[in-house]
C-alpha cells in the first residue's frame, strides 16, 4: 500500500530533517507519528503527496514510487492521497460546498470546475459528507463566518471527497481548544473505521496518540525510533523520542486542563 | 560629579555633542549643496523666470476668469453633454477590458506563481504599461488610430493594465499559500489551483482597483481628450480654441461634480468587499 524506503530530505544546505526514513504500512487502521517539533513529523507527510520533493529515497504507493511522478500522473497519484491540514487551508471566501466539492478537482475538467459544474453525484457525495460531519445546515455559508471546530470538518469533508485511498493528517487539532481538539480527533477515528482507510496522523498529544491510534510511530532527529502499540509506549521510550526534558515533563505529566 | 557621568571629550568637563551630519564626508557634502546651487542658479537664467513676465501676465488671467464667469452651459449644452457621454464610454470600456486583459498578466508578474520566463515577460510588460503617461500614450495612439474615441480607450487600457496589473500581482504575492497547497494536494491541475485557491483570495483586492480604476479613468479620459483621444476633454479643447472661456468653466465644473461624485460611489463600493 505505502512503503517508505531511505527518504532523505533537506532544506536548503542544512541539516537534512529526514535522514534515510523508513516506514511502510498495509493497515487500514490510525497511526499515529509522534515527536518534537521538527523531528521530521511534517515533511514526512508533505513528502508523501509531494508538497515537499524529496531528495532521495522512495515512496511506494500502490506499486508506484511517487517521487518519479510529473505533471497528469502526480495529479492522479494526489487525488488518492486526502490531506488535512493544521491551519484547514480552506478557501476563507468560498461556501462550504464549493471548499468541498473542491476535493474533485482532481477528477473533472479544468472548466467545470471554474464554472462549478460538478456532477450531480459529487455533489450528492458532498451532502452526504457535510451530513456526516455534522454540517448540513452550512452548505451556502461561506468558510470565514465558521469556527475552527467546523473548518476542520469541513477540511475532512473535502480530504473524503477525493475518495482517498489513504489519509493524511498534519496536526489536525493543534490549533483547536482541547474539548474541540477531542471532538475532531473522535471524528477522524470514526471515519477511519467506517470508510477502512488507512490514516496517517501527525500529533503533538501524546494521550491522543495512545487514545485513537492503532499503532504509533515515534521520530526523532529525520528517523524512527520508535514503531509499535500505543500500550507498547513507555516512559522511556518517550524520552527517547522527545529529547527535550520540558517537552517531556509536558508528556509525562500533561496539564490537567490539556489532558481532558 | 561622578567621574562615569562627567566623561567625554573636553578639558573643561562638558560633553561636546552635535548632531551627526546626514552625509559624513564634508567634501561630497559640501559639493553637492554647492553642485544644487549653481545648477539652479543655471536653470533660473535660462528658462527667463522674469517678474515683469508674470506682472503682464496676470491682468491677462483675470481677464479669462472674468469671461469664464458666469459659465455658460446653454449655448454649446448640446456638445458638453455629448462630450460627456462620450468620456464616460470611454472610461466604462476602457476599465472593464483593462481590468480584464490585467488579470493575466497579473498572474504572469507574480513571482510565487508563475515561473521564471514568464515573470519577467509579465513584470516587463506591467512596466512598461506604467513607464507611459496617458498622455503621452494618447499622443502615440491618435497618432497610430486617428482622431477620437477609439484612441482614447486603447490609452486608457494600457494605462489600467499599468496600474491594476501591478497593484493585483502584488496582491497575489501576498496571498496565503496553505490554501494553494490544499488545492494542490486534492489534485487539481494548474489552473484549477488558480481559480480555485487563488482568485478568491484576490477577488476583494480585484473588486476594489476596478471600482479605483474607473475613477482614475474618468479622469484621465478628460486629460487624454485634450491631445485628441475624444470625449470631453477634446470639447474642453475646442472652447478653448475659440477662447470661449465660458463654455471651458462650464465643462469643469461639471467635470468637479462628477468626478466627486464617482469618487464617492467607487469609496463606498469598495468598503462593501471583503
Amino acid at each position: 500500500m505505502l512503503e517508505i524506503k531511505d527518504l532523505v530530505k533537506s532544506y536548503g544546505a542544512s541539516e537534512p530533517v529526514l535522514k534515510g526514513l523508513n516506514f511502510s504500512t498495509q493497515d487500514k487502521h490510525l497511526t499515529a507519528i509522534i515527536g518534537s517539533s521538527g523531528a521530521g513529523k511534517s515533511t514526512m507527510l508533505r513528502c508523501i503527496n509531494r508538497l515537499v520533493t524529496a531528495d532521495s529515497g522512495q515512496i511506494l504507493f500502490d506499486g508506484v514510487d511517487l517521487l518519479t511522478l510529473k505533471g497528469k500522473a502526480l495529479q492522479r497519484a494526489r487525488r488518492k492521497i486526502g490531506m488535512i491540514f493544521q491551519a484547514y487551508n480552506l478557501i476563507d471566501r468560498l461556501t462550504v460546498m464549493e471548499n468541498v466539492l473542491s476535493g474533485r478537482l482532481g477528477y473533472i475538467p479544468f472548466l467545470r470546475g471554474a464554472f462549478r459544474k460538478f456532477p450531480q453525484e459529487d455533489i450528492d457525495h458532498a451532502y452526504a459528507l457535510l451530513k456526516r460531519v455534522g454540517l448540513a445546515q452550512y452548505v451556502n455559508k461561506r468558510c470565514d463566518e465558521l469556527s475552527g471546530g467546523e473548518r476542520q470538518r469541513v477540511g475532512a469533508a473535502r480530504a473524503l471527497m477525493q475518495n482517498p485511498s489513504i489519509l493524511l493528517a498534519d496536526e489536525p487539532t493543534a490549533s483547536l481548544d482541547p474539548k474541540t481538539s477531542e471532538r475532531i480527533m473522535e471524528l477522524i477515528a470514526q471515519l477511519t473505521e467506517e470508510l477502512h482507510l488507512p490514516v496517517l496522523i501527525n500529533l503533538h498529544n501524546v494521550a491522543q496518540a495512545k487514545q485513537y491510534a492503532a499503532r504509533i510511530v515515534g521520530l526523532r532527529g529525520g528517523v524512527i525510533v520508535f514503531d509499535g502499540k500505543p500500550e507498547e509506549l513507555s516512559d522511556e521510550h518517550l524520552e527517547k523520542i522527545y529529547a527535550d526534558k520540558k517537552e517531556l515533563d509536558e508528556q509525562l505529566h500533561p496539564h490537567p486542563e490539556q489532558s481532558r | 560629579m561622578n567621574k562615569a557621568l562627567s566623561g567625554g571629550g573636553s578639558s573643561a568637563g562638558h560633553f561636546r555633542w552635535k548632531r551627526p551630519p546626514f552625509i559624513a564626508n564634508p567634501v561630497l557634502r559640501y559639493g553637492l549643496l554647492a553642485a544644487f546651487v549653481v545648477y539652479f542658479a543655471y536653470v533660473f537664467n535660462t528658462l527667463e523666470v522674469n517678474p515683469a513676465r508674470i506682472a503682464r501676465g496676470i491682468p491677462r488671467a483675470m481677464q479669462i476668469f472674468s469671461s469664464a464667469i458666469p459659465p455658460d452651459f446653454s449655448a454649446r449644452g448640446k456638445l458638453i453633454f455629448t462630450g460627456f457621454v462620450e468620456s464616460i464610454q470611454i472610461t466604462f470600456l476602457a476599465t472593464f477590458a483593462g481590468v480584464l486583459l490585467s488579470i493575466p498578466f497579473a498572474f504572469a508578474a507574480a513571482r510565487n506563481i508563475a515561473i521564471l520566463p514568464i515573470y519577467g515577460l509579465g513584470r516587463g510588460i506591467i512596466i512598461v504599461a506604467r513607464s507611459l503617461h496617458p498622455v503621452v500614450l494618447g499622443v502615440l495612439f491618435v497618432k497610430a488610430v486617428g482622431f477620437g474615441a477609439f484612441a482614447g480607450v486603447l490609452t486608457l487600457i494600457i494605462y489600467t493594465l499599468g496600474f491594476v496589473g501591478k497593484l493585483l500581482a502584488e496582491a497575489i504575492e501576498e496571498i496565503k499559500h496553505g490554501q494553494i497547497e490544499a488545492i494542490r494536494s486534492t489534485g487539481a491541475g494548474y489552473f484549477s489551483v488558480l481559480v480555485y485557491a487563488v482568485l478568491p483570495q484576490i477577488m476583494p483586492r480585484l473588486i476594489g482597483l476596478t471600482m479605483y480604476q474607473l475613477d482614475i479613468n474618468l479622469r484621465a479620459s478628460a486629460v487624454i481628450g485634450l491631445v485628441g483621444a475624444g470625449g470631453i476633454g477634446n470639447t474642453l479643447n475646442s472652447a478653448f480654441g475659440r477662447y470661449d472661456y465660458g463654455t471651458a468653466s462650464a465643462i469643469l465644473l461639471i467635470m468637479i461634480v462628477i468626478i466627486l461624485f464617482a469618487e464617492s460611489v467607487s469609496s463606498r463600493l469598495r468598503r462593501f468587499t471583503k
